[in-house]
């Protein structure tokens, strides 16, 4: 979609058979692909279809039951690696600490690895939050905001990291058809800005084909097809036709 | 409950690991330190009183019948700071402090803070359970100081008031001083600060092992103050024996 002004900071994602049972049951069936450094890599799919679960994976929160997740090589799991990559993750419900307030969740990654002075924190604070459209909110609590704050606050936190990586679960599936546009339009210009690889997680079509350089659509812990948006359009596979022409349809009155 | 032991020994291990980052978390612990503070003071002056007073109403009669007037502030002295105050006090926090420990930590668990301080590489140990368990060890053992000294006075009054006793306060005081070595007190005290770490650890498990939504935060909150308490009493036994060398 956009050319990518440069690739400095981005890094990429290996994903080499991976697999995870949960309470009994495959959740993920053998799962294989690259994201490359730089790019917005959509995953979409049906609620249930392990989209959330396969992201704790990829930012290694959690183990695979096989196979294996690399960043530029090493396993996510391995020692260290989480310190020397900045990734970052907006969960689906946000993940704010509801015990600090939307400033101090901003800049906590700054604050707990001592990164920057206090007066450079709330500098970047300011500007994250201005970034999403929240400029003065430093002082509120995240339970006095609506969903689609939070969200947005979540981001501006993910923003206040300098990611190299940045995944996002179901970014706009609080926010109104106008917030959404927002942010969509940040996820897309961060990536340009700064180059960051990013992974976001979405079943809004119209959301995922808009910023996507790549998209893969996943149902039932597998990859039905994965590649750019005009390819994956032209997938003759009937469940991806099904899920992307998916609309309401009036029952006709007599 | 038992099966959890292993866990919460790994818990405590690697706090005890993370002691150095309790400096950099230093106003986490004065926050915590406060809030233990605010939360129970006055609540250890009410109980520890009427410890005192019970005891003394219990034993005095008893002691004065027998014409040992003059043991009185012994026994309600040595049975007030050996074992009331430092297992009544930790009782008191657990349900006090436990309690809001698993409840924090738990829905923090629930509601996916703890995964996004995870995913910030942020070590929940460090920024969690270290802050915690320094506070409540340093505010547990002063709390009981102060509850020995005020479950005293409780005794002395109640030993001087009541009809069946009637002993002068000085009596009171200078049998309570020939009886009680510091050592008594600072028996009490350091078997509070293990009944501390005990709380802080059982609570903080609790918390990190929150399952099943929001339901299971009201699960770990009371099952974080029952196996405190369960633990307090059987540690208070072993620590008795030990301390006392018998
Ligand atoms: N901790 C868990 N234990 C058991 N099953 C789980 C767990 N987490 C998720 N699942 C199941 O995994 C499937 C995929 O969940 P999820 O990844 O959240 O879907 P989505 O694609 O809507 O994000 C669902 O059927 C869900 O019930
Ligand atoms: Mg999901």
């Amino acid at each position: 979609m956009t050319s990518k002004a440069n690739h400095r900071s981005g890094v990429g994602l290996q994903v080499r058979g991976l697999r995870r049972s949960l309470g009994g049951q495959e959740i993920l069936r053998g799962l294989d692909f690259d994201v490359r450094p730089g790019e917005i890599f959509v995953i979409m799919g049906p609620s249930g279809s392990g989209k959330s679960v396969l992201l704790r994976h990829l930012i290694g929160l959690e183990t695979p039951s096989e196979g294996e997740i690399q960043v530029d090589g090493q396993s996510i799991l391995a020692e260290g690696v989480m310190n020397k990559y900045r990734i970052a993750m907006v969960f689906q419900s946000g993940g704010l600490l509801n015990s600090l307030t939307v400033g101090e969740n901003v800049g906590l990654y700054l604050t707990e690895h001592q990164l920057k002075t206090p007066e450079e924190i709330a500098r970047v604070v300011a500007e994250k939050l201005e970034d999403v459209g929240l400029k003065g909110t430093e002082g509120k609590m995240p339970s006095e905001l609506s969903g689609g704050m939070r969200k947005r606050v979540a981001i501006a936190r993910a923003l206040a990291i300098e990611p190299q990586l940045i995944f996002y679960d179901e970014p706009t599936s609080e926010l109104d058809p106008l917030s959404s546009v927002v942010i969509a339009e940040e996820i897309a210009s961060l990536n340009e800005r700064i180059g960051v690889t990013s992974v976001v997680v979405s079943h809004d079509r119209e959301l995922s084909f808009g910023i996507a350089d790549r998209v893969a659509v996943i149902n039932e812990g597998r990859i039905i097809t994965i590649g750019t948006p005009a390819e994956v359009r032209r997938s003759p596979d009937p469940m991806v036709q099904e899920f992307l022409t998916a609309g309401f349809k009036r029952p006709a009155t007599v | 409950m038992f099966q959890n032991v292993g866990e919460m020994a790994l818990l405590f291990w690697r706090a005890i690991l993370a002691l150095p980052v309790a400096w950099r978390q230093r106003r986490k612990v004065f926050e915590q330190f406060f809030e233990i503070g605010n939360a129970s003071l006055l609540m250890v002056c009410l109980l520890s009183f009427f410890i005192g007073a019970v005891i003394a109403l219990q034993t005095g009669p008893m002691l004065v019948e027998r014409s040992l007037s003059s043991a009185v502030g012994g026994v309600v002295g040595l049975a007030i700071c050996r074992e009331l105050a430092p297992v009544l006090m930790s009782i008191l926090i657990a349900g006090r402090i436990g309690s809001a420990m698993a409840a924090e930590i738990g829905s923090m668990r629930v509601y996916q803070e703890i995964d996004a301080l995870r995913t910030m590489n942020i070590n929940p140990i460090h920024y969690l359970v270290v802050p915690r368990l320094v506070s409540i060890a340093v505010a547990l053992p002063l709390l009981v100081v102060f509850a020995i000294l005020v479950g005293w006075l409780g005794g002395a009054v109640v030993s001087f008031s009541n009809d069946r006793i009637a002993i002068p306060i000085q009596t009171f005081y200078s049998n309570l001083r020939d009886v009680v070595v510091v050592k008594d007190v600072l028996n009490g005290v350091f078997k509070s600060f293990v009944f501390a770490i005990v709380i802080a650890v059982v609570s903080c498990h609790q918390g990190l092992t929150t399952r099943d939504g929001p339901r299971g935060i009201g699960r770990s909150v009371t099952k974080a103050v029952v196996n405190s308490i369960v633990i307090i009493v059987i540690v208070d036994y072993i620590l008795t024996r030990a301390l006392l060398g018998a």
